[in-house]
């Protein structure tokens, strides 16, 4: 399982750098690094990310296109897009699209931020009250 | 409430005095509006936040529990001399397709509005939990995949993402703590193994359970102001609990600092896009630049104020008679209703 796992990110590196849609032969030969040969021990077979790839298939990162022979494999969303996902489900104030996570610390309000902000630093004080007066 | 040892009254007809739903009904209303606003006001919690959040859970289940057998137990009135007894006798007869005899209008009503009630919170429950674990599920896949693992310390993961972020990650199998790169680069190495403690913590005391109970029952409430309260006043007695845990790894100091790191870094990248934001709330202290600063009256949603305040200014735990106060009427708001509906 944790050599799967280690696949599957490697193998999605690859799809995410590439950008394009490449049969599993290919994404074999571009695994051809020393990471993944340390985590496959031996040569990687096509057999192997082929069930990485259905597995990741799956879990709903890559896509296949079945219409060609081989069949061509592609990431869903960019790798930019997954961490904007996660960031908004770990950040975001919608209450639905937590999963409920215990974080350090929660959303802050702008006041609360402010008021952090001098405590932490009671030099640039001066500064911050400036610009808070400019409203007044 | 002598009235409780009467079991006799309840079993005349409808129309005798309904004592234990009266009872239920007065119960409720205490625990939906008086009892929760005193306690979400209250300043003991911060110095005791294990006993704080055992009164909550206490409140929201009994609240529950005496909702529903209030309704019940006046439906049911004339049927037994509990609501228990109520439910058994007229086990068999639902079959028959009538009314039982002697049941009002205002009794079916009841009847029916409790079991839909029971019935509404339950599947919200469900529905919030199993919700939750496809997301937790995706979210496990997602950071397995855009993380790496922090050298030297088994669970925790690192995320490449400039805003300072620590967040534990619950699972049946495996649980993580997620840091962001932000994070490490705002934080030395002592107050990193303070938001590691902490949210170490949260795992350990699984307090993704509780969190998720009081946000199933605010989603199922949501005209319920007190249930949102209660969701905040829990979110934050976890977060103390937590913090509690990581006090004996660092000083209170330590501990203190990287709050504010954390949160002050965060204003932007969340909540600070609001333009008019110092002419709404003129009266923040936000020109004290000390301790001082902590002692103004809590934001409604406040969750870090009253955190950096009992780390810097000293909070002596609950006597140990008070702490068997609350635990004592904990059980005993627990113990009511369900003795009541009992019999």
């Amino acid at each position: 399982m944790g050599n799967l796992g280690v696949l599957e990110r490697l193998l999605m590196d690859v799809l995410w750098d590439t950008g394009q849609s490449l049969p599993a032969n290919e994404l074999r030969d571009r695994l051809l690094t020393p990471a993944a040969a340390a985590a496959s021990r031996k040569r990687l077979a096509t057999t192997t990310v082929l069930t990485v790839l259905s597995r990741l298939e799956n879990k709903g990162f890559v896509s296949r296109d079945r219409g060609s022979r081989p069949h061509l494999y592609r990431a869903v969303t960019t790798r930019a897009e997954h961490t904007a996902e996660l960031m908004l489900e770990v950040l975001g104030s919608a209450p639905d699209r937590q999963a409920a996570l215990a974080r350090f610390i929660g959303n802050v309000s702008p006041q609360e931020a402010d008021s952090l902000r001098l405590l932490l630093s009671p030099a640039s004080a001066a500064s911050d009250g400036a610009r808070e007066t400019g409203h007044e | 409430m002598t009235a409780l040892a009467r079991p006799g009254t309840s079993d005349a007809k409808p129309g005798a005095v309904p004592t234990t739903a009266l009872v239920l009904g007065a119960l409720a209303l205490a625990l939906a509006w008086p009892l929760p606003i005193l306690l979400s006001r209250a300043r003991w919690p911060a110095r005791s936040p294990g006993l704080a959040l055992v009164l909550w859970q206490s409140i929201a289940l009994a609240g529950g529990l005496s909702m529903i057998g209030a309704l019940l137990a006046y439906g049911l009135l004339g049927f037994g001399t509990s609501p228990l007894a109520g439910i058994r006798s007229l086990s068999d007869h639902p079959g028959s397709g009538a009314v039982p005899v002697g049941m009002t209008f205002g009794q079916v009503l009841a009847l029916a509005a409790g079991l839909l009630l029971a019935g509404h919170l339950l599947l919200n429950l469900a529905a919030t939990f199993l919700r939750a674990r496809v997301q937790l599920r995706r979210h496990h896949h997602l950071v397995a995949l855009l993380s790496e693992p922090l050298a030297d310390r088994p669970g925790t993961r690192v995320i490449d993402h400039e805003a300072p972020v620590a967040y534990c990650l619950p699972g049946a199998t495996t649980s993580a703590t997620v840091l962001s790169r932000g994070l490490i680069s705002l934080l030395d190495a002592d107050q990193l193994r303070a938001v590691v403690a902490h949210e170490r913590a949260h795992l350990l005391q699984r307090h993704h359970v509780v969190l998720l109970a009081f946000r199933s029952w605010r989603s199922a409430l949501p005209w319920f102001p007190i249930a949102t309260r209660a969701e905040t006043a829990v979110g934050l007695l976890v977060e103390m609990l937590a913090d509690d845990q990581a006090r004996r790894e660092v000083d209170d100091r330590t501990l203190a600092t990287a709050i504010a790191l954390v949160g002050s870094a965060h204003g932007p990248v969340t909540g600070a896009r609001e333009p008019g934001g110092p002419a709404t709330r003129p009266e923040t202290g936000t020109r004290e630049t000390d301790a001082a600063s902590l002692a103004g009256p809590d934001h409604p949603f406040d969750l870090l104020t009253p955190r950096l305040r009992r780390l810097v200014v000293p909070t002596p735990r609950l006597r140990r008679h008070q702490g068997f106060g609350v635990l004592a009427a904990s059980a005993g708001l627990l113990a009511l209703p369900t003795l009541l509906l009992l019999g």
